[in-house]
């Protein structure tokens, strides 16, 4: 074990599996040469060299058509966009062509290509550059869709990823880059997709969350307890494939659930989330499940607008206090 | 500077030319120091060292034209005619802003002068100018619109179908290319196989025309021309201005990929030098004190600008809320 930073661990990750698998190479804007935007591939260009590590011309269709293409016959590609934002130009490619290929296909074609880069608000960059789209993503079929909460997750995710035969959308958020924790260093070491995490551990309320989300569930369960409230908090770690058992579990002992999500509210994974609990545990439910979200509106760019427009812990304690009045 | 266009210009022109380049140089510096006091959030892209491209096309376009900016905006809405004021107080976030602190600096724009708010998605605004450019033409109404993109840019999939459409429709539309030499940190050699971008323009059926980026005449006669093409129905233009941003991609940015000897040099070629010695070496049009007073105007402008930013009042958190969709009033 080691500490380290998010970013580190991504970066770790993808040194592995290149050490591991010759088939494994990096492609997009700005990762070589100047080691990444977010820094995330320092050093890769260096020790890989620019057959392995390729900065491209900020063609967002090329770079996503591209990496499903060498997918589909031999490589296993980690394209990065420079940001989530910046993924909306490749939808096409994206949508219609790596999430397709393998049923289009009947089953003869496999698309081992990942898709990675930040996404998430927070540093006033206002409305096209904020974006974290999940839900698009979860919403089409074929893509695994994984969104590291912590250092070791982004690590054992992401080595996941490398290694799935799919094509996988990994999202990680900008706001957690610089957070620390224990890393295993152990090149086997993996987390698996589609097995929740409970984070902490509680009697009371379930907190069930992703990304950013689980650390803001994990300050307001510290919040809550003061109240002497018990909430446990759930990381879903994936979304697709996404561990229902682990979470109806959970109900099953607090029987009231607040979930969360940054994105916007209005059709977001939160949503689906909720349904999927009551379709499995109605009858488990003593409260109408809360939901947190941002707004929906395009991300303002003052400070008090942006702040406004975006959950806090405060929010999820005022849903928890809620679900349990 | 050619002496054809110079017998174009007068010296009031000139002055005029001057004046702008200077506001949109000294606005930037501003905007440096105001970030790293803490009275600018974010991040921002600045235009220093590329203020003859901005100025030099809007001197060619009418007030009712349209132009569109890119994530590095403050020059291309500065010589469209926003105002000092309200893009100074749109970048302190707040609600005098010219986006009422809803856009920032990757945004600023004012339609009542013609200027979109600007596009940070790279490349995205050319199939939006030519939207534009087919509403002017279906609408018989003469005007122009410009897209504004660096290198890095043109080599997004909405750049190329954008100069397609607006080729085959021939549309009113200007397409500038601000070849600045760096895409963020990668150098043009490397994202770019011919030689320069404006040679595309042919695969298109338009005219492509390189121009220097840093003499503010010559960007101004090459556009008069496109646009002189475009308001007689006869279609885009591809220009593409040869020039150099003279500090960080963004804020954040120590330009380390290019060297210092190259950044001399094109501080030799500072649009900006070049102008005052045309103005005073080559034609003795202006005096030195003549310039000094426009750097005292110019200053006047913006020390008014960020004390109007300072004391205007933030939003409402709760304005947050609106907006997403248009009231009718
Ligand atoms: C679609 C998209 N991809 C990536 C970015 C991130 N980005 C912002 S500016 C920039 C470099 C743009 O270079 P260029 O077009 O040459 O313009 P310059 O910055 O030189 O003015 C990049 C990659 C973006 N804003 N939009």
């Amino acid at each position: 074990m080691a500490k380290m930073r998010y970013l580190q661990a991504l970066r770790l990750a993808m040194t592995e599996e290149m050490e591991r698998d010759p088939n494994v190479f990096i492609m997009g804007e700005e990762v070589g040469q100047y080691q990444g935007t977010y820094r995330v591939t320092e050093g890769l260009l260096n020790k890989f060299g620019d057959k392995r590590v390729v900065d491209t011309p900020i063609s967002e269709i090329g770079i996503a058509g591209m990496a499903t293409g060498a997918a589909m016959v031999g490589l296993r590609p980690v394209a990065e966009f420079m940001t989530w934002s910046f993924a909306m130009s490749a939808m096409d490619q994206l949508v219609n062509h790596a999430a397709k290929i393998t049923y289009m296909s009947g089953g003869r074609i496999k698309c081992p290509v990942v898709f990675r880069g930040p996404a998430g608000v927070g540093t006033q960059l206002s409305a096209q550059h904020s974006h974290s789209l999940e839900a698009w993503f979860a919403h089409t079929p074929g893509f695994k869709v994984a969104m590291p909460a912590t250092p070791e997750d982004a690590k054992g995710l992401l080595k996941t990823a490398i290694r799935d035969n799919n094509p996988v959308i990994f999202m990680e958020h900008a706001g957690l880059y610089g957070s620390s924790g224990e890393v295993s260093e152990d090149p086997d070491f993996t987390v698996p997709f589609g097995v929740a995490a409970v984070r902490r551990e509680g009697k009371d309320i379930s907190l069930i969350a992703y990304s950013k989300g689980v650390a803001m569930s994990l300050k307001a369960a510290e919040i809550l307890e003061k109240d002497g409230i018990s909430a446990e908090v759930i990381d879903l770690r994936t979304l697709v494939p996404l561990d229902m058992d682990t979470v109806v579990a959970s109900i099953r002992k607090t029987h009231r659930a607040v979930v969360i999500q940054e994105e916007w509210r209005n059709a977001g994974f939160a949503a689906e989330l909720a349904t999927r609990i009551y379709e499995q545990a109605f009858d488990e439910m003593d409260a109408p499940i809360q939901r947190v979200a941002g707004a929906d509106v395009p991300m303002p760019y003052a400070k008090n607008l942006e702040r406004a427009a975006i959950p806090t812990e405060h929010d999820i304690v005022a849903a928890a206090r809620r679900a349990l009045s | 500077m050619t002496i054809a266009s110079l017998n174009n210009a007068t010296q009031v022109e000139l002055l005029t030319l001057y004046r702008e380049m200077l506001l949109i140089r000294r606005f930037e510096e501003q905007c440096n120091a105001l970030f790293l006091q803490g009275k600018i959030p974010s991040t921002l892209h600045l235009y220093i060292g590329q203020e003859a491209v901005a100025v030099g096309v809007c001197a060619a376009l009418r007030p009712d034209d349209y132009v569109l900016g890119t994530h590095r905006p403050h020059g291309h809405a500065l010589a469209k005619g926003v105002t000092s004021r309200s893009i100074m107080a749109e970048l302190f976030g707040k609600v005098t802003g010219c986006c009422k602190a809803k856009g920032g600096s990757m945004h600023v724009g004012d339609m009542s002068v013609g200027m979109f708010p600007a596009i940070a998605i790279v490349g995205a605004n050319a199939p939006i100018a030519t939207g534009a450019a087919l509403s002017a033409k279906m609408r018989g109404s003469g005007q122009v619109v410009v897209a504004f993109f660096g290198e890095g840019g043109a080599n997004e999939g909405a750049v190329h179908e954008a100069m397609n459409m607006a080729a085959i429709w021939k549309l009113p539309v200007l397409f500038v290319c601000e070849n600045n030499l760096y895409g963020a940190s990668t150098p043009v050699s490397q994202i770019v196989a011919v030689e320069n971008v404006a040679d595309r323009a042919v695969a298109y059926g338009m005219p492509g025309v390189i121009v220097d980026g840093n003499d503010v005449l010559a960007v101004r006669d090459v556009t008069r021309t496109a646009v002189e093409r475009a308001r007689a129905g006869e279609g885009p233009s591809l220009i593409e201005c040869k020039t150099y941003r003279l500090c960080g991609h963004s804020r954040s940015d120590a330009c380390n990929y290019r060297t210092r000897e190259e950044e001399a040099e094109w501080r030799d070629k500072d649009p900006l030098l070049r102008i005052k010695k045309l103005l005073t070496e080559e034609t003795g049009l202006a005096t030195l004190s003549d310039l000094e007073q426009v750097e005292a105007e110019v200053e006047a402008v913006l020390v008014d600008a960020i004390q109007f930013a300072d004391e205007s009042p933030e939003p409402a958190p709760e304005d947050a809320l609106l907006h997403v969709f248009w009231e009718d009033k």
